[in-house]
């Protein structure tokens, strides 16, 4: 069990990571609404309806990169001046566009009511509406037809993944209490089907069950939470999921996420202890996956080791995969920069982190560019935005937004998520133009 | 509250943002919540920019709010100026900085900032992108004119003609933009067609303009309006207060650059006979040569912003001999132009920005060939119909690295072959008639030099199943009717492009008389009696 072994003696070592240097200026970040791009695709049974502007829709369709789905279960009610005037008036329109909408989509059973920066500053409560439109006349929670749910995904109030957060807390009321005595795994973050597989195979052998992965394809059957629930977080942005279930009496498991063979040992490792697995067991399923994962690694180890990076801030997954990165593939870290700093999550992470990393939380993307520009990293981990501005001046560059549609959790993704570095440097090499 | 899935076009200050983008020594500061920056990625990534937008954004977040996000404002206009050094900054609100009433212009305007501050309204939750762009471009040229506006009462200007006589006659080309579509093709083509019936052009604005060529659009003879969603208010402005003529035709087909020939031949008495007979265009030839013979009366649906959508259907119906079934636009400001074009073709205009509508009339009137933006090639391709891109919103892949301008003979040349190559070809769409049992010729079959749509098709979870099965496309036939096996045997050997035309005329026929059981006959006397 040396994965696990390894985390749990970090945890005692409890090192004090330098502080972040804080910066405040111009954010370059997607807001929380872009979460719904990937969570659409998840929950199949499910809707957003954003609450919000034409800049709302815009973004969706851009974030999205290509709009290659008939019709999307993702839309925007767009406000109108005729909107603004007052709030009674926004609450009747809300409710024609729900029902023009359902009668369109008889397959849809759960509905988002996602609010936005501008749903927010005229204070529409969206909460109040779902509840509404559950209960009341339209009655749409009739028996069970459709359940109405609302989170925001503002930029007020949320960068990029925090969307997902909101989303899955807005869940959590809504799960079924977990009867004293039994106990369940439950999985958090969205993950690729064929991860999620995976990682049920890895579960069973560990003799770990009923285990459950949240977000689900199916929103009526959600898994139960309570007293016996163990946690543990796929991705490192459920702040505010984390707190809920932490309060309906599950248990959080705090560790290294699942990226990079060490980071999916870890993980997996605190499943098992909090479960009750033997080390021999442990190590036993563990050790094949953890081999061929580390022999496919070797190849792009070659390619990175060395390299300098520095990573813009965008998806929260900065931290994880630069020591990813740092510890399994050699690479030298310059900064690595995050929207927010959350400590509960991170600490783990950051326990593993290399020295004299330069950790940068928020955001003056004037300034990072004149480091960047300064610097000049083999390679810049950054948003859509400023990426081909970078390859101008002969910078390197990876697309973050890939990072979250791509499957790159666990052993058998090491490597792939490995070769999205890589790839790069290859091309740049190769390219004789 | 207005549904949307797609939308056309982005909100007024991706507009305003086009403009800054467009141009050289202008910078933007927009008042906009955090997470508004995802608008760059468009200019990076879908123009594949080289440099970012010009635009500084506030990205204010919820604390911002509970202190003070005028000042917030401030601070970033000031920062934005000591380190762009700008010659003009243009200052306007997203949605939600607007809700705020912050009056980010005024704001900006009083600061004392040694340069042109051009404050924006930009109407965000009534206008949308086009709009922002015309009024953004409107702004700057009132901003960096106002000076030289002739005092009333004094000389008129003379006539063009006169002007000229003894030089070359210079002209400004305005309206082309970053993002749209094909404009930095367009404006070289036209300068070359320019200069070859002895037209100089004096600035292209807004692409590649600074706030200093701006100050000289007056010294042009006339301006060339070459995309009136953008710069028709400037060219009025510019008509009302400097009395410069404005040439309206726009220069896309060969009668539309012919046109714009001879309406700058009466303005400048330049004898372009030569230049229009001459003119380098292949498309005449190609349409007349017998193989574009297939050609002939091909019904196609247009969708596009005006300038294009107009232009589209004149092509279509003078120069390439198709049918116009359909045409449309989400140009609200230029709806009135649009439907006199209609009336032309005997169609009824579609007006709209719901992309859900245009899918619906897509699916009506079967066209065999689909002119649109990149919603349209979306719909086309969930129809298995053959399309082709000619207006914004378009994707990278309408960014050509070569050539490819779409005004002037040339850009005729570039339309011949991209609206011509998505459709089969004369001699396979007869054979595909005549043995349709043949194992590669069959209704699913696609042009054979083009890539298969129906295996795409069959994978995607999420798209309705393509020709006259489709529940999208043809509602269920009217209660009691129903189809004889060897009716729908007959049925299944129309060109399936008309099928479902077919199916939905024999229905109703059949329902309007009472017809129980939709036999051969009946579907030969339905085809009698709805035949042309």
């Amino acid at each position: 069990m040396s994965g696990a072994a390894a985390a749990d003696a970090t945890l005692v070592r409890e090192r004090a990571y330098p502080e972040p240097l804080r910066e405040q200026g111009q954010c370059e970040v997607f807001c929380g609404l872009s979460a719904i791009v990937w969570l659409h695709r998840k929950m199949h049974d499910t809707f957003f309806l954003v609450v919000g502007s034409r800049t709302c829709a815009h973004l969706l369709q851009s974030a999205a990169g290509v709009m290659i789905f008939a019709e999307p279960r993702f839309a925007t009610a767009i406000l109108q001046e005729r909107d603004l005037a007052g709030i009674a008036d926004c609450h009747d329109e809300l409710d024609l566009v729900v029902t023009r909408l359902l009668e369109r989509r008889a397959d849809i059973r759960t509905l988002f009511l996602v609010g936005s920066c501008p749903s927010e500053v005229i204070k529409l409560d969206l909460q109040k509406a779902a509840e509404r439109l559950t209960k009341g006349p339209l009655g749409l929670g009739g028996g069970g037809r459709v359940k109405v749910l609302a989170f925001s995904g503002s930029g007020l109030e949320t960068t990029f993944t925090q969307g997902e957060d909101q989303c899955v807390a807005a869940l959590v009321p809504e799960l079924p209490r977990l009867p004293a005595g039994e106990r369940n795994l439950l999985v958090l973050g969205t993950l690729a089907d064929v991860v999620e597989d995976q990682f049920r195979r890895l579960f069973e052998s560990l003799g770990i069950g009923p285990v459950h992965f949240i977000p689900g394809t199916d929103t009526h059957a959600l898994p139960p939470v309570g007293e016996g629930t163990i946690v543990l977080f796929a991705q490192p942005f459920f702040n505010e999921t984390a707190g809920l279930l932490a309060s309906r009496g599950a248990r959080l498991l705090n560790t290294p996420f699942p990226f990079g063979v060490e980071g999916t040992l870890a993980w997996l490792g605190a499943a098992a202890r909090a479960w009750g697995v033997s080390d021999e067991q442990f190590e036993r399923v563990t050790a094949a996956p953890a081999e061929r994962a580390r022999g496919s690694l070797g190849r792009y180890r070659e390619v990175l080791a060395g390299r300098r990076m520095t990573f813009l801030p965008d998806s929260q997954l900065e931290i994880p995969l630069a020591r990813f990165l740092a510890r399994e593939c050699g690479v030298e870290l310059l900064e690595v920069g995050t929207p927010y700093l959350d400590r509960r999550a991170m600490q783990p992470e950051l326990d593993l982190f290399p020295a004299g990393v330069r950790l940068v939380e928020g955001q003056d993307v004037e300034r990072q560019l004149d480091r960047v520009a300064a610097e000049r990293p083999d390679l810049t981990v950054c948003g859509l935005g400023l990426a081909n501005p970078l390859e101008a001046q002969g910078l390197r560059t990876k697309w973050a937004i890939e990072l979250v549609f791509t499957p790159i959790h666990g052993f058998e993704q090491a490597a792939d998520l490995a070769e999205l570095f890589a790839r790069p440097l290859l091309r740049s090499a190769a390219l004789k133009v | 509250m207005q549904l949307t899935v797609w939308t056309y076009e982005g909100p007024p200050h991706i507009g305003a943002m086009r403009i800054a983008a467009s141009m050289n020594a202008v910078h933007c500061v927009l008042h906009a919540p955090q997470g508004d920056t995802y608008a760059d990625l468009l200019f990076t990534m879908i123009e594949r920019s080289e440099r970012r937008p010009p635009v500084s954004y506030t990205t204010f977040k919820a604390r911002d709010m509970g202190t003070d996000t005028a000042e917030l404002l401030k601070t970033r206009v000031q920062e934005t100026y000591d380190r762009f050094r700008p010659d003009l900054l243009l200052v306007g609100e997203a949605c939600t900085a607007e809700l705020l009433q912050d009056q980010a212009g005024g704001l900006a305007e009083s600061m004392g900032l040694p340069i042109p501050v051009v404050p924006l309204e930009l109407s965000a939750f009534s206008r949308q992108e086009n709009w922002g762009a015309s009024e953004t471009f409107y702004q700057i040229v009132r901003r960096v004119l106002h000076a030289q506006v002739p005092a009333p009462g004094s000389a008129p200007r003379a006539p063009v003609s006169e002007r000229c006589a003894n030089r070359r006659p210079l002209a400004n080309l305005l309206g082309a933009t970053s993002l749209g579509f094909r404009c930095r093709d367009d404006v070289v083509e036209l300068t070359r067609l320019l200069d070859s019936i002895g037209v100089d052009v004096n600035l292209v604005a807004p692409l590649g303009a600074t706030p200093a060529d701006i100050a000289r659009i007056p010294e042009a003879d006339f301006n060339c309006c070459l995309y009136p969603e953008v710069a028709a208010s400037a060219c009025g402005w510019l008509e009302r207060m400097f009395k410069q003529p404005t040439v309206k035709a726009i220069p896309i087909g060969f009668g539309g650059t012919r046109d714009f020939l001879r309406e700058i031949a009466a303005l400048t008495g330049i004898d372009v006979s030569a230049a229009v007979a001459a003119g380098t265009s292949r498309l005449p030839w190609y349409s007349r040569s017998v193989d574009s013979t297939y050609l002939t009366g091909k019904r196609v649906f247009i969708f596009a912003d005006a300038t294009h959508a107009i232009a589209a259907a004149r092509i279509c119906s003078e120069e390439l001999g198709f049918k116009v079934v359909g045409l449309g636009t989400y140009s609200r400001e230029l709806a009135r132009e649009v439907r006199a074009a209609a009336a032309r073709y005997r169609v009824e205009a579609l007006i709209t920005d719901d992309y859900l509508e245009v899918e619906a009339q897509v699916a009506a009137l079967h066209p065999e060939l689909v002119l649109g933006s990149q919603m349209e090639r979306h719909i086309a391709k969930r129809f298995g119909v053959p399309c082709a891109v000619i207006s914004a919103p378009h994707h990278v892949q309408d960014c050509p690295a070569r050539y490819a301008p779409q005004m002037g003979f040339e850009g005729t040349n570039v339309i011949f072959d991209t609206w011509v190559h998505p459709l089969m070809m004369g001699l396979e769409e007869h054979l595909l008639t005549m043995f349709r049992g043949d194992a590669e010729f069959h209704d699913e079959a696609t042009p054979s030099h083009l890539h298969s749509p129906a295996k795409a098709r069959a994978t995607t979870p999420e798209t309705v199943s393509v020709a006259d099965s489709s529940p999208a496309a043809d509602p269920a036939p009217a209660a009691g009717v129903v189809w004889s096996p060897e009716g729908e045997r007959e049925l299944k050997k129309i060109p399936f492009f008309v099928r479902g035309k077919a199916r939905r005329n024999t229905e109703l026929f059949a329902a309007e008389r009472g017809i129980q059981t939709i036999t051969v006959e009946t579907l030969y006397d339905a085809k009698a009696h709805f035949g042309r």
